[in-house]
Formats: C-alpha cells, structure tokens, sequence
C-alpha cells in the first residue's frame, strides 16, 4: 500500500548545475524516449535521491501497513478469512522486501532505511497512523486502502527507473488480489446482520477522512515538482489519484446501500469532476508530523521488532557461519 | 470403535495444526527479518490450511463443520498438546518449536501415507508435501544458529530447547485408542512415532553445538490430548473467535 501525497517536499537545490550537461540532456531524451533507467546507468544526483526517498517511504509504507491489518489475523472469523488474511499481510510484507531492494540499487541499504524509519527521520503513508478497532476496519481497509495504493502504484509503474517499475508491475498483480478480497468480506458485511452492517458504516466514517488524505493536499496547496513529473518519477498529480479513486469506489460503496460522511459529495455531471468538502488539511499535518492517533505505537512496534531480532541478524553476520538464505 | 479411534486421531492432529498456525502468524510484520516473516507465514498458512482439511475430514465423519468445531470450542474441548498452545516468546524459542513439532509432524504424515484409512492416506502423502518444506527452513535455522561462534545465539537456542524438550514430548502422549488404530493398521501409535522423532532430532542436533537433555529423565508435560492445558490456550481461543462470536450464525 501507499500514499503518494507525502512524497515530495520542496527542492531547495537541485545541484543540477553541478551536473555534466550532456550527460544530463542524454539521460532526459532517454526518459523522453520511454526508456528505463537501470542501476548501473547515469543519473542526476537529485534523481537518485528523490527516488530513494519515494521507494524508501513506499517499502516503510508497506511493513508499517502490515500491523493495523496484522492485528487482525488472529482474530478473522473462520478457516477462509483466517487465511486469506495471513495471506494478504505476508504479501505485505513482501511487498517491502522488493521495494527495498529495487530501493538498494540506489545505494542505500536496507538496515540505514529501517534505521531512518525507527528514528523517525523518513516518512510512510499516514494512513497507517489510524487505529483499525474492528474487523470491520480491517475489510475497509483491505478493500479501499488497497483500491488507493493500486491507483497510485498502476501510476507509478509507468514512472522511468526500471527497478521499481518492475517491482511495481509484481506487487500490483498482488495488489488487485487484496481488493477482491476486501471487497467480498465488505460485502459480506454490507448484506450481513444489522450488527454488521453497523460495524462496517462506522468502520467507512471513520476511514472516510484518511482516505481523503491518502492522496495529499491538493494540487493547489502542493509543492510544484515539474523536474520530478519530466524526470518521470511522479506520475500523476494528488488531485488525478483522488479524483480517479472517487470515479472508481464512491458508485460501489453507494451501491452496497452504505452512506459516505460528506453531504457535498458528488460527481459534477458537465465537468465530470468529483466535488467534496476538503478534508481537514491541517490535521494530515499534524499526523504526517508525528502527531497522530497511532504514529507512536506503529513505531513502537517497528523498533520493537528491531530490537527483539537483532540478536538473529548478529548471529548471521558471525563470521564462522556459512549464510543460508532461508529457503521461503 | 475404529470410527471412535480415528475421530480422536483426526482431532488431536488438527487442534495442533490451527494453534500453532496461530501461534506462527503472531509473527507477521514484527519478524527478525523480512524474510524470516515471509517464512513463517508461508508455514502458519500451511498449519491453517492443514488443520481446515482434517477438520473437513472429522465434518465427513458426522462432527460439525469447520468453523463451528473451530471457532466456538472452548481450551477443555481442544485436544492439542500443550507445546503448541505456548506464547511465541523470543524467535529462539519459535524456532525451537518449529523444528521439534515439525520434525514429528512430518514423520507422523509419513507413517500416516501409508494408513489403511485411505482418506487419511491420500490427505497425508499431500501434507507430507508441504512439511518437507517446513522441516527444511527448521533444519537450516537450526545447523546455523545452534553452530554459530556467537555466543548470546547460542546460548539462546540452547536455553530454549532445554525450555521446549518437556513440552515437545507432550506430543506424544498416548491417546485412548492406539491400540486400536495399531491394529487397524490406521497409525503406528505414538510411542513408535516418539522413537523415529529422537532418532532424527538427535541427527540433526549432532551437527551443532546443541546437546539435547536425556529423555528418560524428563517428565513429559502431558494432559492436552485430554483437554488439560495450560493458562495459554484459553486466551488465544478468545482472540481467535473474538469476531466470529459476535455473530456465530453470520456469515463473515
Ligand atoms: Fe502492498
Ligand atoms: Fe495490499
């Protein structure tokens, strides 16, 4: 999963003067071209590093993802939901491990990233800061957290560094596996008892407002990134994803008989835009700022894990020991 | 009789399969490392998905189905043995646990492949499959970790598999039926799995540093196969059908 919004602060300096400038237009005409970029090619320092900083957040994004949803697997009700849970967190997690690794080829490696995450110093998606208190969040979250981040990931894998596009070619035909799931088990809430059909419209109101930020402030309030949407590394605007994830789920969760918490929401028959009231901007601030409902423990947990395996990765790293790598 | 014998067989194998399916999922997201995660989850699934199709079995056999026997039965009705109920604790003792109930659970489906039950036969030659796999991880992790110069891992592992030795003989505790099964030529019994197991444990134990304590002068911790447990399982069954109990006649 993943939220793009948060990716891109302004650039102070580009440094781009420091640049060989033939190597430069020869690098902009291959991306012009439709060309990826391998690891071994040349790049501008900036576009190394705003990659790492994208790919990094997105791999953080999806181990950080994995506990609200992950404190839900020993509790799914019965033999089908228990596994397609398991299932889908484990393809989470995975998702982390490719990303780190397309993130690797940039040169930086994956114990310096989850440092930079348990020290607070890079960012995940935001969404991840909000508590999942019932099955019911579980199901929104599988369905319409998922439906966002293949919005965003279909997005990105068109982008120009080859590593990460393939990267997200494998985790979106993984992707499009949770949201069938997610679906169903909110349908099965959605046509179930009152009991459950209660769960899950207070489950969709409370995700409401972060689904909103899930895509970042708009376009209007957000930092201009041309080099960044030329260098093909930001694919589509916040505007585009949101609009875009409207078009495709408001219709479905409307037609499940379940209600939205905006009275304004609405699709503009001559633009064909979607009109809402904008969510509170200043509480994704607050949040992404390390100020949310669940920053502290989600990172708690990570540094936690940390610590508790660290004695496992020394033992590997011990230099009479021939590494295995684990056969799974 | 035999109908009786192979129920309580089918039971106690699938109790232990979903709890320490259970219990192994406990790992998702906070693992030592990201692969180790992906493992272990891989193998939780497995567990899952093990225990559902001898429940499956038992539900053929006239018992309830699935998710009821599963997910509405309280510690006294399981017939797990008590090693599979115990908190994951530290990865040394996971790890532990994983290569000591694998490696007789992969021996058990072994000797069940050839039962005379067929259902049971043909059910077990494809869990054997899967436990192949299982006992591969464990037996990595174990030849590195209980072989490795670093002390504080091998002092770990050491510590845990003396902790784990009573419970994992707690497996083999003898049900009410083995004579019956032995004689129907359904499954060996537990004391014959119980010598195989030592016999491959110790082989893979020889090629570490890891000593195992002396069997015969432990007292195995028993009373699962008969719905004794300990103060761990009930609390897992709780979270387990927190959901399912909100609506047991729901569809989730
Ligand atoms: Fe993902
Ligand atoms: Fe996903």
């Amino acid at each position: 999963m993943y939220g793009g919004g948060n990716t891109f602060e302004p650039i102070k300096a580009t440094g781009l003067e420091m640049e060989d400038p033939a190597k430069l237009a020869e690098f902009e005409a291959r991306i012009e071209r439709g060309e990826k970029i391998e690891p071994q090619d040349w790049m501008p320092n900036l576009y190394r590093k705003q990659l790492i900083r994208m790919i990094e957040q997105h791999a953080h994004s999806e181990i950080i993802g994995a506990l609200p949803e992950g404190t839900w697997i020993t509790r799914a009700p019965g033999f089908r939901r228990k596994l397609a849970q398991m299932a889908k967190v484990q393809d989470e997690v995975g998702h982390a491990q490719l990303l780190y690794s397309a993130a690797e080829t940039l040169g930086k490696s994956r114990e310096d990233m989850i440092t930079d995450l348990i020290n607070g110093k890079s960012k995940y998606s935001n969404i991840f800061n909000y508590p999942a208190f019932t099955w019911a969040d579980s199901t929104v979250i599988s369905w319409l957290v998922d439906a966002g981040a293949i919005v965003n990931q279909i997005a990105n894998a068109k982008g120009s560094y080859g590593p990460y596009c393939r990267a997200l070619d494998r985790i979106c035909a993984e992707e499009s596996f949770h949201l069938k799931y997610g679906h169903d088990a909110v349908v099965h809430l959605a046509t179930g008892t009152p009991i459950q059909r209660k769960m899950l419209q207070e489950a969709l109101n409370r995700w409401w407002t972060p689904l909103m930020h899930f895509f970042g402030p708009p376009d209007k309030m957000s930092v201009h990134t041309e080099i960044l949407v030329k260098w093909k590394v930001k694919m589509a605007t916040n505007d585009e994803c949101r609009q875009q994830f409207l078009d495709m789920y408001v219709p479905k969760i409307w037609e499940l008989g379940l209600s939205l918490p905006d009275p304004k929401l609405h699709k503009n028959a001559e633009t064909g835009e979607w009109e809402y009231t904008e969510p509170d901007w200043e509480e994704f601030k607050r949040v992404i700022n390390g100020d949310g409902p669940c920053n502290a423990e989600r990172l708690a947990v990570r540094r936690t894990a940390e610590e508790r395996g660290a004695w496992v990765r020394k033992a590997l790293l011990s230099p009479k020991a021939t590494y295995v790598t684990p056969l799974a | 009789m035999k109908e009786l014998a192979i129920k309580e067989l089918l039971y106690k194998m699938a109790d232990d399969l979903l709890i320490l399916g259970h219990r192994n999922s406990e790992w998702t997201g906070i693992g030592p490392i990201l692969e180790e995660d992906i493992a272990f989850s891989s193998m939780a699934q497995d567990k899952v998905g093990q225990s559902w199709a001898l429940y499956k079995m038992l539900q053929v056999l006239g018992e309830q189905e699935p998710d009821t026997v599963a997910f509405t039965r309280n510690a006294p009705q399981f017939h797990s043995c008590k090693f599979v109920e115990l908190p994951i604790g530290e990865y040394d003792f996971s790890l532990v646990r994983h290569f000591l109930f694998d490696t007789a659970d992969l021996l058990r489906f072994d000797l069940l492949s050839r039962s005379s039950y067929t259902p049971l036969a043909q059910l077990a030659t494809k869990i054997k499959g899967e436990l192949k796999y299982h006992t591969m991880h464990a037996n990595t992790w174990i030849k590195q970790l209980g072989s490795v110069e670093d002390e504080e891992a091998f002092q770990r592992m050491q510590y845990a598999l003396d902790v784990a030795l009573p419970f994992a003989l707690g497996i083999f505790e003898e049900g009410p039926y083995e004579q019956s099964l032995a004689d129907e030529k359904i499954f060996a019994g537990e004391v014959h799995l119980k010598s195989l197991w030592l016999e491959k444990i110790q082989e893979t134990l020889s090629k570490t540093r890891l000593v195992l304590g002396d069997v015969s002068l432990i007292s195995p911790e028993l009373g699962g196969r008969y719905g004794q447990h300990t103060e761990f399982l009930q609390p897992l069954l709780d979270e387990m059908t927190e959901v399912f109990k909100v609506d047991p006649t729901a569809e989730w």
